[in-house]
């Protein structure tokens, strides 16, 4: 791995951020108006009373949480697209850049931009709402962890879809964590979920995440063989997905669509 | 088991043996060989869809060949592409570079990717050798063809490539522009002893500039030579003409 090739990658989307509101824009607007609206759904809820559990920590954290990974993943996706809207594929192949590194800079250029969509939640929603996370210790970091391999693992994979079947397949990839949210158990428990539906929100990463913080603040124990259990299967997610990519891109090299990639698309 | 190579030509940059490569039923390129060496300018010359992007694609690493071994230097693109392509850049006029960098921002960053040395040094100088120095700021899309073309010229030398791949690299210039091109490159094969292989339509060009052309035609190589000397041997006025026969009756020179 060439750092300075990573860097490359990184740096041509930090060139494009700094002089670009409009995509700057998406990086923290559509965050923020997420925490207000759930901020104040919540607070009204809370307000209505009848609840075991603090609201703003379970409810407007699990979205802070949710709305974190789907920025992860759309970092990379986004990092990518940049080279598909400018037709930059035959330049970036045909450089030096290995597929390691390419994939790198795309992840770099995801934490860039999931940190400040992180930044403007928390400096929405904290003072705002009074969010805190301090009921869930260093388990938080956990949290974090394995909501960020599975963004980038999710982000990873839907590149390689777009690479292999065209530039209008991006239509596929953006509704992912929406489609993944039922599953995931973001707002409610898993015992909630008719029985069809178990075996798949239990085999998802993030499902441990929600179900760990909805456990710690109903005052139960931190649950670290759940979070040890649900990073491991991040990380053969991020695995998996790293080598999705590269046999999609083996396939782009055998049939010449890394050369023609702007007249592909779905058909 | 790798095919063997035939023994590569002293000083070669690029060796190409056997290239073969199909779309479905269609031989796009077909048992194709040849060389680059140091300090040549080679011309790969043939009709459209006569595989020469195709064989330019396979020399970048940017498409498999079916068969065939390429090697860049003493590298084999097979087993080592990304150090193969250290070793080599291109300007294709249908890759122009991303158009809402500016002209800085893509020599930095393609500096970076090329691993380029003194890279800041190294930019500065190539905005004065290619007149863009005006430009610096501006967003490549908005230049000229003739602005843009020097601009991806500065970023096919800017590693200091021993070998310079150039798909119809004045295709889109007038004929001042163009000229004062072929001067770059020129100059560059000349302080470099880089090798060239160069596509292009246009045969008064390819008979300046080149020191060695191929035709190729439906996939396959028909004539090597000098293209000063290679029309008069094949009983045709000039390059142009031997050109249009090329295309039109392939298999008449074939069989010669």
């Amino acid at each position: 791995m060439r750092w300075h090739r990573v860097l490359a990658v990184f740096l041509r989307y930090l060139f494009l951020l700094r002089v670009s509101p409009a995509r700057v824009f998406p990086l923290f607007v559509w965050v923020g108006i997420d925490m207000v609206l759930w901020g104040f759904l919540t607070r009204w809820l809370g307000a209505t009373g009848g609840f075991r559990f603090d609201l703003v920590t379970v409810l407007l954290g699990a979205v802070l949480l949710w709305d974190f990974q789907a920025r992860v993943m759309h970092g990379v996706a986004t990092a990518f697209f940049e080279d598909v809207w400018a037709r930059n594929f035959l330049n970036v192949f045909a450089s030096p850049l290995r597929l390691s590194e390419y994939l790198a800079g795309l992840v770099l250029s995801s934490i860039a931009t999931s940190l400040l969509g992180l930044a403007v939640m928390l400096l929405v929603a904290v003072p705002l709402f009074g969010l805190t996370f301090a009921p869930y210790g260093l388990m938080l970091g956990a949290f974090f962890l394995v909501l960020f391999l599975f963004g980038i693992a999710l982000g990873i994979a839907g590149v390689a879809v777009v690479l292999r079947l065209g530039p209008a397949a991006e239509w596929f990839i953006w509704p992912v964590p929406a489609m993944l949210a039922p599953f995931a158990c973001v707002f409610y428990p898993l015992s909630a979920l008719p029985a069809w539906m178990r075996p798949i929100a239990a085999a998802l990463p993030p499902t441990h995440v929600f179900e760990g913080m909805r456990g710690i603040v109903a005052g139960g124990s931190a649950p670290v063989a759940q979070l040890v259990a649900g990073t491991l299967v991040a990380l053969g997610c991020v695995l998996l997905a790293a080598w999705f990519f590269a046999r999609v891109h083996r396939y782009a090299v055998r049939t010449g669509l890394i050369s023609r990639y702007a007249a592909e698309s779905v058909s | 088991m790798p095919e063997p190579l035939p023994p590569a030509a002293p000083h070669a940059v690029l060796t190409a043996a056997g290239l073969r490569k199909t779309y479905g039923d269609v031989v796009a390129v077909d048992e194709v060989s040849f060389d680059v060496r140091r300090g040549e300018i080679v011309g790969l010359l043939g009709p459209n869809g006569a595989g020469k992007t195709t064989t330019i694609d396979m020399v970048l690493g940017v498409l498999t060949p079916d068969a065939g071994r390429i090697l860049v230097e003493d590298l084999d693109l097979a087993t080592h592409r990304s150090a193969a392509n250290e070793r080599m850049n291109f300007a294709a006029v249908y890759s122009p570079l991303p158009g809402n960098l500016t002209v800085a921002q893509n020599l930095e960053v393609f500096g970076l990717l090329y691993g380029v040395p003194r890279r800041r040094e190294r930019i500065a100088e190539l905005l004065v050798e290619y007149d863009l120095a005006r430009f610096r700021g501006a967003r490549s899309g908005v230049l000229s063809s003739g602005e843009q073309t020097r601009l991806s010229l500065a970023k096919a030398v800017m590693n200091r490539p021993p070998l310079l791949l150039l798909d119809e690299p004045t295709a889109s210039l007038d004929p001042a522009s163009a000229r004062d091109m072929r001067a770059r490159i020129r100059d560059f094969v000349a302080r470099e002893h880089a090798g060239v292989l160069w596509t292009s339509h246009n045969m008064h060009e390819v008979a300046e500039v080149c020191d060695r052309v191929l035709f190729l035609s439906h996939g396959r190589l028909l004539l090597e030579g000098d293209p000063r000397a290679l029309p008069r041997e094949h009983g045709q006025a000039n390059l142009e003409e031997l050109f249009i026969t090329v295309a039109r009756e392939p298999l008449s020179l074939a069989l010669e």
